[in-house]
C-alpha cells in the first residue's frame, strides 16, 4: 500500500462520503418518525437523472438541483401516501420506487438524448464545480500543504451542505420541539396521537424532509461527482446508506463517521485494485462488502446493538 | 355492518388484483404517452411479440421458468411472515452448486460411465447442490433472524451485495480458466440440458432457436410441489401459521425459531434452482450476472400471484410476456427502451404490494350498498 497517495485518498473519502452522508441523513429523519426508506436508493437515482437533464437543457446546475430534489420529494410523497394513508407494506413500496425510478431514468433518458440512458456532459455552470475560496490556487500550489489543503477545501458547495446537515440533524432531532415529536411518532405514535398531534402530518413532513435530502444525494453524483447521468449510478449507495444508519444506531454523528468510514473503503477499492497487507494480496472486493458483511456481524449482535425505532415500519391506525 | 373485510371472495382474489394491475398498466401507459409515442401500438407490438408467434411463446416460457422458481421463492417465505429480498442473491450463489459438480466430476464420471449415465447422474447431483447453495444463503438470514435477532429484510439485502462482490471474484478468480478473456468458467459440456430446439432436432423437426428447455417442467412441478407442502403437510401448516400468528404458534407448540430456517432454506433453495436452469439449461458456463434481476422479478410475480402456486405460475406468465413483448417492443420502437419492464415491474410491486387496499373502502361500499 503507497501512503504517499494518503492525501488523494482521504479527498477521496470525502467526494465518496457526501452522498452517503445525505441518504444517510434522509434515511435518519424518515425511520426517526417510523417510515422505513428502502427507496432511498430510487430516489437519489431519479434526482440523479433529472438533475442532470434538466441542468443539460438549462445550462444551470442550480435549476438541475431544483427539478432533482423536487422529484425525490415526489417519490417521497408516494411512499408516504401508501405507508401513512393506506398503511401499506413499507418495504415494498420502498421496493417498487427503486424499480420505479431506475427503469424510469433509463426510459425518458434514453428517449431524450438518445444516448441509451445516458445524459449528456455537462460543462460550465450546469455542472457544481469546487468552490472558489480567495488564495485557493496559491495555497494549492505550495508544496506540501497544497495536496492536504485540498482534501478539506477542494469541494462543491454540496459537500459543505452534506457536511452541515449532519449537526443541523442532530440538534432539531435532540434539541428543538420538532423534533422531540418526530422521535416519539417512530417511538410511540399512540402517545403522540393521545398528545392531539397529528401523527400523519408529523410522518409527512419526515418523509418530505428525507425527499429533500436523498434529492441532494442524487443531484451531487450526477452534478457534482461525475458529469452525467449513467444507468444505474447510484451503485446500491442508497442501500449501503441503510447500512451505515444501522450501523450508527440510528444517530447522525455516528452515521456521520460510519459513511466516512463507508466512503473511505469505496476510496480505497477504486484507488487499489487488489491492495497488499503484509504481503497478503488483497482482492478490491473485499473493500465493497465489507460494510455488508460488517453490519451483518453488527445485527448478528457481535459487536453491540442495534435498535431501531420502535414503531418503524409500522403503519399507525387510530384505534377505535 | 363494518366496512372492512367483507367483500365476496372473487373480488378478493380476483378484481382488486385486477383493478391494481390496470392502474400500474395505465401509469406505464402514460409513460409511454411522455415519451412521444401511441400507448396502443405499444401494447400490440407487446402482445404480438409474446404471443404472436411460436418463438415469442417459448421465449415467454423461458423466462417464465425462471421466475416461476424465484415467485416461490419469495411466496413461500411470505407465508412464514417473512420478506425474502435476498432472491436475487440466492440465486446467484447457487451458480456454484450449479456449476462446481458439472465441472469437478462431471468429467471423472463421463470417463467410466456412457454418456446416457453419466450425464443425469452429473445433472442430478448438479441439482442438489443448487438447492443446497440456494437453501444454505436463504437458511443464514433465516438463522440470524430466528437466533439472533436481525430483520430478514436488512440482512438478505446484505447479503445480495456480498454475493455480488464474491462472484466475480470466484468466477474471475477461481472458475476463469487461465489465459481466458471473457470472465467465465470453461463450458460444462458434461452436465447439460438440451432445449427443446436441440431435442426437436435429433428427431429431424425444426423449431425456433430459443432457450427453452425442460426444467419448465420442474418449475412446474416445484410449483405443484410446493402447494402439497403448504397445504397437505404438517409442514406447511406450520409454516402458515407462524405467519399468520407467531405468538399463537408458539402455544400450539410450534417452534417459530425453527420454521423460520427451515422456511428460509426452502426459499433460497427454490432460488437455486433458477441458477440450474440458467447456468446448465441456457449459458452452460458460469458467467458474470446471470440472474438479470430474475430474484427481484419474484417479488413482483409473488404479489401478483398472492402467494398461490397457482397465482405465481400465471404471474410469471404474464412477466414472462412482458419480458419477451418488451424485447420486441425495443426493437420496433427504438425510442422506448427495453427497461420499460423495470418501470412496469417497479408498477405492479408498488400497486399490488403497497397500494392493494387502496380500493377496497370503496368496493366494500359498494357491495354493502348492493346488498341491502
Amino acid at each position: 500500500m503507497d501512503f504517499s497517495l494518503a492525501p488523494e485518498i482521504l479527498s477521496s473519502t470525502i467526494r465518496m462520503s457526501v452522498p452517503l452522508i445525505l441518504a444517510c441523513m434522509a434515511g435518519l429523519w424518515s425511520e426517526r418518525a417510523g417510515i422505513v426508506d428502502i427507496g432511498l436508493e430510487g430516489k437519489m437515482l431519479a434526482a440523479a437523472f433529472l438533475s442532470a437533464s434538466v441542468a443539460a437543457f438549462s445550462g444551470s446546475a442550480w435549476i438541475g438541483l431544483l427539478a432533482g430534489v423536487g422529484i425525490s420529494v415526489f417519490f417521497a410523497l408516494v411512499h408516504g401516501y401508501a405507508s401513512i394513508n393506506q398503511r401499506g407494506n413499507q418495504v415494498i413500496s420502498g421496493l417498487g420506487i427503486n424499480f420505479i425510478a431506475a427503469g424510469l431514468a433509463v426510459v425518458i433518458g434514453h428517449s431524450w438524448f438518445k444516448q441509451g440512458g445516458r445524459t449528456p456532459q455537462l460543462e460550465g455552470a450546469a455542472r457544481f464545480s469546487p468552490i472558489d475560496f480567495p488564495g485557493r490556487d496559491a495555497l494549492f500550489a505550495m508544496d506540501g500543504i497544497g495536496r492536504y489543503a485540498r482534501i478539506l477545501l477542494d469541494h462543491t458547495i454540496l459537500t459543505y451542505v452534506a457536511l452541515a446537515v449532519v449537526p443541523l440533524s442532530a440538534w432539531v432531532l435532540a434539541r428543538t420541539r420538532f423534533g422531540l415529536r418526530l422521535r416519539a411518532v417512530g417511538e410511540n405514535p399512540q402517545a403522540v396521537d393521545t398528545a392531539g398531534i397529528s401523527v400523519a402530518r408529523l410522518r409527512y413532513e419526515a418523509v418530505v424532509i428525507a425527499g429533500v435530502l436523498c434529492g441532494v444525494a442524487g443531484v451531487y453524483l450526477s452534478t457534482a461527482l461525475q458529469t452525467s447521468f449513467v444507468r444505474d449510478m447510484t451503485g446500491g449507495r442508497g442501500y449501503l446508506a441503510l447500512t451505515a444508519l444501522i450501523f450508527a444506531n440510528w444517530r447522525a454523528w455516528p452515521a456521520l463517521f460510519a459513511c466516512l468510514l463507508f466512503g473511505f473503503l469505496q476510496a480505497i477499492a477504486n484507488f487499489m485494485q487488489g491492495a497488499h497487507f503484509f504481503g497478503i494480496d488483497i482482492p478490491v472486493q473485499v473493500f465493497n462488502s465489507l460494510p455488508y458483511v460488517m453490519t451483518i456481524v453488527l445485527l448478528a449482535g457481535f459487536i453491540g446493538k442495534s435498535t431501531p425505532p420502535k414503531a418503524s415500519g409500522i403503519p399507525y391506525t387510530k384505534d377505535r | 355492518m363494518s366496512a372492512r373485510g367483507e367483500l365476496p371472495t372473487w373480488v378478493d382474489i380476483g378484481l382488486i388484483p385486477l383493478l391494481n394491475l390496470t392502474i400500474a398498466f395505465i401509469v406505464a401507459g402514460l409513460v409511454v404517452v411522455v415519451i412521444g409515442e401511441n400507448p396502443f401500438r405499444a401494447l400490440v407490438i407487446m402482445l404480438d411479440g409474446a404471443l404472436g408467434s411460436l418463438k415469442g411463446w417459448s421465449y415467454m416460457f423461458y423466462y417464465a421458468t425462471n421466475f416461476i422458481f424465484t415467485g416461490l421463492c419469495v411466496a413461500i417465505a411470505f407465508h412464514a411472515g417473512l420478506f425474502n429480498i435476498g432472491g436475487e442473491g440466492q440465486a446467484y450463489v447457487a451458480g456454484l452448486g450449479a456449476a462446481t459438480p458439472g465441472l469437478v466430476i462431471g468429467g471423472a464420471l463421463a470417463s467410466v460411465l456412457p454418456g446416457t449415465v453419466s450425464t443425469p447422474i452429473t445433472l442430478l447431483i448438479c441439482l442438489v447442490c443448487s438447492f443446497l447453495v440456494g437453501g444454505f444463503w436463504g437458511w443464514f438470514p433465516g438463522y440470524l433472524q430466528a437466533k439472533r435477532g436481525s430483520h430478514i429484510v436488512i440482512t438478505t439485502i446484505m447479503l445480495n451485495y456480498i454475493t455480488s462482490s464474491l462472484m466475480v471474484y470466484m468466477i474471475n478468480m477461481v472458475f476463469r480458466p487461465v489465459g481466458k478473456m471473457a470472465v467465465e468458467s470453461r463450458g460444462i459440456d458434461d452436465a447439460y440440458i438440451m432445449n427443446f430446439r436441440e431435442m426437436a432436432r435429433l428427431i429431424g423437426v425444426k423449431i425456433p432457436a430459443t432457450p427453452l428447455g425442460p426444467v419448465l417442467f420442474l418449475a412446474l412441478f416445484s410449483a405443484w410441489a410446493i402447494w402439497y407442502l403448504l397445504w397437505r403437510t404438517r409442514l406447511g401448516y406450520e409454516i402458515r401459521a407462524v405467519g399468520a400468528n407467531m405468538e399463537a404458534s408458539l402455544y400450539a407448540g410450534i417452534k417459530p425459531a425453527k420454521i423460520i430456517m427451515i422456511t428460509m432454506a426452502i426459499s433460497g433453495g427454490l432460488a437455486g434452482l433458477m441458477a440450474f436452469h440458467e447456468i446448465l439449461g441456457t449459458q452452460h458456463r458460469l458467467v458474470l450476472e446471470y440472474v438479470q434481476g430474475a430474484g427481484f422479478v419474484g417479488i413482483g410475480v409473488a404479489l401478483m400471484g398472492r402467494s398461490h402456486p397457482v397465482g405465481i405460475v400465471l404471474a410469471a406468465l404474464l412477466f414472462g410476456l412482458l419480458y419477451q413483448g418488451g424485447t420486441e417492443l425495443s426493437f420496433a420502437i427504438p425510442t422506448i427502451s427495453r427497461d420499460m419492464v423495470v418501470v412496469i415491474q417497479g408498477l405492479v410491486i408498488l400497486f399490488m404490494g403497497a397500494l392493494e387496499q387502496t380500493f377496497r373502502p370503496y368496493l366494500s361500499a359498494i357491495f354493502a350498498k348492493m346488498e341491502d
